[in-house]
């Protein structure tokens, strides 16, 4: 049995009064693709925000592999992590936003160089280069030095997408990376995807509304509803031959 | 009566004024500069005695006359404290530079604060560390932003060093009072020369500033 590279034990994160997630356990395998689906305000992005080191629980455990995440060992008593110890646990995970978040005084090349550069200090030569083949796989080649105004959304997207693959990451996050896109657009950043979860070798976690998208690339899918996940299984389980009936009448919604 | 002969004489002996205003433009605009991004950056810093002893100053700076800071500058400090500045110079470019300084710390600082909060969560996301995240992707946005407004207050500063004439350094404005209190009846064309003077070295900066309005639409979080 392999070992898990996500694991959230009873974590909880409220906001002020607000209970977001009340008591998520998880496990996420190697290149393991795992879709997060679930009503607004049920505390999905919030999930992976946590993983990302965005946002802190407010109880539970988080770890990467065996480290914990958001707790270091300080003369054997965990203590909560500091900056050092957070950019040694994340190191492994990656994200893409909803809004992509693009850098706008850099152009795409930069976008995607400045990272390998300045944190994973490789040599400029090799980080241009291996930025170029991963902008040329999203289909960008021709747009390195455009800045990301001239660019479309979908665009936009598949350069944040190149962004965070060139870090090499064994997590890949996904924010509702569709939610901003004109439905025309949709397409063109659904089919990167399910090209990076052929290669097979990262864990992606996907935070989306496209049923049928989860449902085609993802493993396992997390029904999440009031702050636990309410249902979880494989695609097909949980999707089509689920008896819940919350999370039935949450696809109703998407199928009529 | 204004004539040419009159303007002749004129010209030429406001122009010796020229380079002390020019200087202390530059070093006050030099150290304006400096003292705001050092104070705009301590009032965002995570310290508390840094925040409220940067806080304390901007305030006292800009809550009082920049013609009063220069007088204590200049007369009251070196008698109550024993500092000397090193020459009337200094003590006028310290004094607009610590006033401008105090200002424009605030259009530092709310520069940073208003890039998007994205940027730094994509940085996160990226594993850059919080100097990183700031060098690289928070600050030049942020200078972006501040560029227009730097211009701005360039321009003010170079009205702001006619001050001076006030603690006896020879500039433009200093020399001008001389020729009006040799002889009053040429007060009115004097003093539109002196306009005049200021005039034509603010087109320049007026003309950065624009430069600067152009090239901070550029490149900004959308």
């Amino acid at each position: 049995m392999t070992e898990p590279i996500v694991t959230f034990k009873d974590v909880h994160k409220s906001f002020g009064d607000v209970d977001v997630l009340k008591g998520i356990d998880l496990e996420i395998k190697p290149a393991e693709k795992v879709a997060v689906i679930g009503p607004s305000g049920s505390g999905k992005t919030t999930i992976i925000r946590m993983l990302m080191t965005l946002e802190q629980p407010t109880s539970g455990d988080i770890f990467v592999g065996d480290q914990n995440l958001w707790k270091m060992e300080k003369n054997g008593e965990f203590v909560a992590a500091n900056e050092k110890h957070l950019r040694e646990v994340r190191g492994d995970i990656g994200m893409v936003f909803q809004h992509f978040n693009l850098f706008p005084h850099m152009t795409i090349l930069e976008n995607c160089m400045t990272a390998p550069i300045h944190v994973k200090k490789e040599a400029k030569k090799v980080a241009r280069q291996r930025s170029i083949e991963m902008l040329e796989k999203v289909g960008l080649g021709d747009k390195l030095d455009n800045y990301p105004s001239q660019l479309s959304g979908g665009q936009k997207q598949r350069v944040a997408m190149a962004r965070a693959l060139v870090m090499r990451p064994k997590v890949m996050l996904f924010d509702e990376v569709t939610s901003a896109l004109d439905p025309e657009l949709v397409g063109e950043v659904l089919e990167v995807i399910r090209d990076i979860a052929k290669e097979g070798e990262m864990a992606m976690i996907l935070v989306t509304h496209e049923m049928d998208f989860a449902l085609d690339v993802a493993d396992k899918v997390l029904f999440l509803d009031e702050g636990v996940i309410a249902e979880q299984g494989s695609a097909s389980e949980v999707i089509e031959h689920s008896k819940n009936e919350r999370l039935q009448s949450f696809l109703h919604r998407f199928r009529s | 009566m204004i004539t040419i002969s009159a303007i002749e004489e004129i010209f030429p002996a406001l122009m010796k004024g020229i380079n002390i205003t020019i200087t202390v433009l530059i070093a006050s605009a030099f150290f304006g500069y400096l003292f705001a991004f050092i104070a705009g950056l301590c009032r965002l810093s995570n310290n508390i005695v840094l925040r409220k002893f940067t806080g304390f100053y901007v305030e006292i700076f800009r809550g009082t006359s920049l013609i009063v800071q220069l007088f204590w500058l200049y007369y009251a400090i070196p008698i109550l404290f024993g500092i000397d500045l090193g020459s009337d110079w200094w003590a006028g470019v310290i004094a607009i530079a610590l006033n401008y300084g105090a200002y424009m710390s605030e259009i530092v600082r709310g520069s940073i604060l208003s890039v998007a909060k994205g940027q730094s969560e994509a940085a996160t996301a990226l594993n850059m560390s919080r100097f990183q995240r700031m060098r690289l992707v928070i600050f030049p946005q942020a200078v972006r932003m501040m560029l227009p407004e730097f211009g701005n207050y360039l321009i003010q500063m170079l009205k702001a060093t006619s001050l001076v004439s006030l603690i006896g350094l020879h500039d433009i404005l200093y020399y001008g009072d001389i020729l009006r209190s040799s002889n009053l009846s040429q007060a009115p064309i004097v003093y539109l020369l002196v306009l005049v003077f200021y005039f034509i070295l603010a087109l320049p900066l007026i003309f950065l500033t624009r430069k600067m309005e152009s090239i901070s639409k550029k490149g900004v979080a959308s």
